[in-house]
């Protein structure tokens, strides 16, 4: 891997890891990811976020292919959480920085994470302009996207924009740009990064398009701390227009059954579900939570306007890894969903009612009955659960339509 | 009355105020100043719901 110029010494100097699928503890990353950080050469050089603590040496070697690193003078974190920052305490220990830049909530976390003793701190506040020689840097704070001390960094001149998490996606690859690589895989990558991670905060991704609209900012690179950057004209539309269609979450006419069964039987009725959504044309998709992750759920309804849920009862409760879905899922906060549920039971069978219970507090629509059948569905239960599917794919229609 | 800010969670406690900006203890919601933001967030009042 080697350093790549985005534009006249603006240098992407990050790591790429192509072995972690567990991002954050909390969402499966499929193609792996990467830790982007940025170089800029002026009159004074300055280093934009860092990498995870493993990256450390992968990013000294690339910045050490342009300059050497004691010669950064300042360092920008748009934000601290450690995939961005874990290599900070040792790039400041060698390249003695005259500065470091964070916002205020930045400071909070930096002093938290690590023994800042003797760090030549400096708070940017929202709006603030930095002069690095030939260039201005303005620092847009975006709190909440995705933390409260988020913000980006914008290069006037050179119409960077540096988007610490927003905009990013989980793709470990050779290449650094978005015009490089497969458009579906792109485009599936981000949703999936959107949906796990971004999703609560949509109306702030809302208001901080129209801020950057309504600030007349002109883009040419959209350069995110993950994943691959923006850098034609078609690509920065491409980007923003699909943040806009994300954050507004309008229905989509198609259904995620994400089920979790003990003996096979809520596992016949989440088929039986999935043949009465066909019968209506809607299309669907089956998500057995014993073989996948709720990150894969969330993912899955980046395409989807109904949640359907599955889940045998037992002690009582749904099974663990549906009470897992249903927390990942009510956290990252859905909405304008059609939602279902269903499941057998041995003896007693609270697990549809509370599922139900679970998809009302996240406002979805929920269709019908909850649906509980005893131990192994019978052709009569079969036939309930082809109308529920057959009910939710008639409501998702309509409120697709409305 | 206490209130929770919707966008990250955080509450304001009229008993405890928003000290760190200059907003006393015994400071109501209802009094708290137009351009008052959230102190985690910077969220603005109007996205604040009464418990």
């Amino acid at each position: 891997m080697r350093p790549v110029e985005l534009k006249k010494n603006i240098y992407w100097v990050g790591a790429v890891d192509f072995d972690i699928r567990n991002f954050h503890h909390y969402s499966r990353a499929p193609e792996g990811s990467t830790y982007n950080c940025y170089l800029v050469r002026d009159e004074k050089t300055v280093l934009f976020d860092t990498v995870d603590a493993h990256g450390y040496s992968e990013m000294v070697k690339h910045i050490s292919e342009i300059t050497d690193p004691e010669s950064i003078d300042y360092i920008v974190c748009n934000h601290l959480e450690p995939d961005h920052s874990g290599a900070l305490p040792r790039i400041v220990r060698l390249c003695k920085p005259e500065k470091i830049f964070c916002s205020a909530m930045g400071l909070k976390s930096m002093t938290n994470l690590y023994d800042t003793t003797g760090w030549p701190i400096e708070v940017v506040k929202d709006g603030a302009r930095l002069n690095i020689g030939k260039r201005n840097i303005t620092f847009l704070e975006t709190r909440m996207l995705h933390w409260p001390d988020s913000m980006v960094s914008y290069l006037e001149e050179d119409r960077v924009l540096i988007s610490n998490d927003a905009f990013g996606q989980n793709i470990a690859s050779s290449y650094r740009f978005a015009d490089e690589c497969d458009r579906s895989l792109l485009l599936s990558s981000m949703k999936r990064y959107y949906y796990n991670i971004v999703l609560p905060y949509s109306p702030q991704v809302i208001k901080t398009l129209k801020r950057v609209q309504d600030l007349g900012i002109a883009i040419d690179v959209i350069a995110p701390d993950h994943g691959l950057i923006f850098r034609t004209p078609e690509d920065v539309k491409f980007v923003i227009d699909s943040y806009a269609e994300f954050a507004a979450q309008k229905p989509k006419l198609r259904a995620v059954i994400a089920y979790e069964s003990m003996w096979n039987g809520t596992a016949k009725m989440a088929s039986a579900v999935a043949d009465g959504l066909e019968a209506e044309g809607v299309p669907y998709v089956l998500i057995n939570l014993q073989q996948s992750h709720c990150s894969d759920v969330m993912a899955e309804l980046a395409d989807s306007g109904a949640l359907i849920l599955g889940s045998a009862t037992r002690n009582n409760m749904p099974m663990v890894n549906m009470m897992a879905c249903i927390a990942h899922v009510k956290g990252l906060r859905p909405q304008n969903l059609v939602g279902a549920a269903f499941g057998t039971y041995g003896w007693s069978g609270e697990a549809p009612k509370m599922m139900a219970e679970a998809l009302a507090e996240m406002k979805a629509e929920v269709v019908g009955e909850p649906l509980k059948c005893y131990f192994n569905p019978k052709a009569e239960d079969l036939a309930k659960c082809r109308e529920l599917g057959a009910q939710v794919a008639r409501a998702l229609r309509e409120k697709c339509q409305g | 009355m206490k209130h929770i800010c919707n966008v990250c969670g955080y509450e304001y406690d009229p008993a405890v105020g928003d000290p760190d900006n200059g907003i006393a203890a015994g400071t109501a919601f209802e009094d708290l100043p137009d351009d008052w933001t959230c102190p985690v967030c910077g969220a603005s009042k109007e996205e604040f719901e009464a418990e």
